[in-house]
């Protein structure tokens, strides 16, 4: 079966001659369909530049990457965008949900960029918002609505689409214990589902959820462990 | 991705803040109105000016006495006089088929009175013809007649301003007006024909020529011979016919060295409209102007729009925005700005044209109105275009780091 995430030699540099910073120095990484995957490390050891070139958001200086079996490096930033709307959806440290847009309508956001008709939109966003048990809030907007909260808008506007890759850089960084473990059991009930998750996090216990851990120290794979169940 | 829900994302942009949005709107609205406005008060003008040229008459020629070629008097020792017996010559049927009529006009200040009341105005002596070359109508009793002409009658017809001067509310028909000591029965009064911007065309007396001469002017040269043509197509070789029995009978032996002068209304007429075209013209010019001063407001706003709102360009590319979508979002934004400035533009233009603008009734020209909107959406669509490609040029991973 072909990997969701097939990494080869990827490097990443920042900036020119002296001042170059290298961020990735040749990462190999596979990840099979079904894992839930867990990328630690020091503060910029490099993992959001790892998360964004696998989220397609990025460019890698060198190196080769197929997500699904497509070829990224060789895709314009047309094609690009569809992957990014077909194939992964993203769950971020700041939630970055759309401002003075209801929780609704930003779920409905993936959708509505892929052109499914509006009332399919309605509905599946409004599923998916039930899922994370945010019903009542759906005409909320993000400024009204909680950080836990928030972070669970988010996890919906990722699901709904339904990707195959789920990327969550740090998606409980900004949140208390409660709302922490509110978002990682919805993670697990996605990868109990099958979905392919990658996770940075900067704690054990959040890690601990995941499969499999890998650490980055300074732009290359340190160690990589199993979780047993 | 359809259309629709471009538009729909882009008036949720446009709604996001409504001072931004009003101000850049205002921006349009000043420009689309004051287009509509001026081309109107240069069109109501340019009219009020043609229709009161077309009151004299478009078919008729207005023969003056004196010399007015570029020559003066060239040199000439004899001025010879104009006639009546000139106009009459202007009439001959067979000399000049194509003359209606030919009118002699005289004409003098006078006072008038009536029942102690006092009216200073200008009374002319000409021949009953002169009604229907000058198109003035009755609006009561009778015009005089040849009779009254051959007989020097002490009759009159007067203009509404006369009436409305001496008389208030009472009917004039039949009543006696004293002026300059001569007693004049009044026949008939005139239609009123309006202000026709330079002079009241109300504000007249008309009587027997016989009768303005022998009281008021004396027997000298005519005034003028207001000439009707048969027809408005007829005009020109009227003309040519006026020309030619004039210059017979004032022995005019070099045509830059006349006595008289034709003055023909058509021509004049065409003059005038050229003269107000330009005007026109550069009134549009001014307001197209502040219409593009407008769509630089529009360039401006949606910049600092864009600028603003980076981070939710990156989250939309995050989520899978292609670079058309983000383009149309901006486009329509700013497309819709324009659209509701150049409708609320046209409102007030339309408001506005109700008055008189500097003594001038405007007249809508329907091109200019059609003209601005269409103008106004374009100028949305060109001065949005940039910001919104800005917009949706930017790398999605420099967009979402933008704080
Ligand atoms: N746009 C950029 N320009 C220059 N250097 C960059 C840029 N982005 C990242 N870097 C550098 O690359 C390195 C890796 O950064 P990265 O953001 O991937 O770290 P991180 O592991 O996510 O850290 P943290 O845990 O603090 O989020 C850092 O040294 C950072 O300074
Ligand atoms: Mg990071």
């Amino acid at each position: 079966m072909v990997p969701v995430i097939a990494l080869r030699a990827i490097t990443k540099s920042y900036g020119f001659g002296e001042t170059t910073v290298h961020a990735l120095r040749g990462v190999d990484l596979t990840v099979e369909r079904g894992d839930y995957l867990a990328i630690m490390g020091h503060s910029g050891s490099g993992k959001s530049t790892l998360m964004n070139i696998i989220g397609a958001l990025d460019g890698a200086t060198t190196g080769q990457y197929e997500l699904d079996g497509i070829h990224i490096d060789s895709l314009d930033e047309s094609a690009l965008s569809i992957v990014r709307n077909r194939k992964i959806g993203f769950i971020f440290q700041s939630f970055n949900l759309i401002p003075r847009t209801t929780a609704l309508a930003n779920v409905e956001l993936p959708l509505l960029y892929r052109g499914v008709g509006r009332k399919e939109r309605r509905d599946r966003a409004a599923a998916a918002l039930a899922s994370v048990g945010l019903s009542d809030r759906t005409a909320h907007q993000p400024n009204e609505l909680s950080g836990g909260q928030q972070q669970r808008v988010a996890v919906a506007r990722a699901l709904v689409a339904e990707p195959s890759l789920l990327l969550a850089d740090e998606p409980t960084g900004n949140l208390d214990s409660h709302a922490t473990s509110d978002v990682l059991d919805l993670m697990d009930a996605m990868h109990a589902e099958g979905r392919t998750i990658v996770m940075i996090t900067h704690e054990d216990e959040v890690a601990d959820r995941a499969d499999r851990v890998i650490t980055l120290v300074d732009g290359e794979i340190s160690a990589e462990r199993w979780n047993r169940r | 991705m359809n259309l629709l829900e471009t538009i729909r994302i882009g008036l949720r942009g446009v709604g996001a803040n409504k001072l931004r949005s009003g101000l850049t709107v205002l921006g349009i609205l000043i420009g689309v109105a004051a287009v509509i406005v001026l081309v109107a008060v240069g069109n109501g003008s340019s009219q009020a000016v043609t229709s009161s040229i077309e009151q004299l008459g478009t078919n008729t020629l207005t023969v003056r006495h004196g010399a007015f070629g570029p020559g003066g008097d060239g040199g000439r020792t004899q001025f010879k006089d104009l006639t009546v017996d000139d106009a009459i010559a202007l009439a001959d049927d067979v000399l000049a088929p194509d003359v209606k009529s030919a009118s002699p006009v005289v004409s003098a200040q006078a006072a008038c009175t009536y029942e102690g009341t006092s009216y200073s105005t200008s009374i002319t002596g000409t021949w009953p013809s002169y009604f229907e070359a000058s198109n003035l109508r009755l609006a009561s009793g009778t015009y005089f007649t040849n009779d009254d002409v051959t007989s020097s009658r002490r009759s009159v017809v007067l203009g509404q301003t006369v009436v409305d001067e001496l008389f208030g509310t009472v009917d004039p028909v039949g009543k006696e007006i004293v002026c300059e000591g001569t007693p004049f029965t009044v026949l008939g009064t005139l239609e009123e024909k309006g202000s026709s911007g330079f002079q009241d065309s109300d504000d007249v007396i008309i009587a027997p020529l016989t009768t303005v001469q022998g009281h008021l002017t004396g027997y000298s040269s005519l005034d003028t011979v207001l000439v009707q043509a048969v027809s408005g197509s007829a005009v020109e070789t009227a003309e040519s016919e006026v020309y030619s029995i004039l210059d017979d009978r004032h022995g005019t032996t070099d045509t830059a060295s006349r006595d008289y002068q034709v003055l023909n209304q058509a021509s004049l007429l065409s003059t005038v409209e050229d003269t107000n075209q330009v005007f026109t013209v550069l009134l549009g010019a001014v307001a197209a102007i502040s219409l593009l001063v407008g769509g630089i407001g529009i360039t401006n706003i949606m910049l600092v729009t864009v600028t603003e709102r980076t981070r939710e360009i990156g989250i939309r590319k995050a989520i899978g925005a292609s670079k058309a979508a983000i383009m149309g979002q901006f486009l329509v934004e700013a497309t819709v700005l324009s659209i509701i400035g150049g409708v609320a533009g046209v409102a007030v233009a339309l408001v506005v044209t109700q008055f008189q603008i500097a003594g001038v009734t405007p007249v809508i020209m329907p091109i200019s109105v059609v003209g601005a909107f269409a103008v106004s959406v374009a100028l949305g669509l060109f001065f949005g275009s940039y910001p919104a490609n800005r917009a949706a040029s930017l790398r999605p991973i420099e967009a979402l780091r933008h704080e």
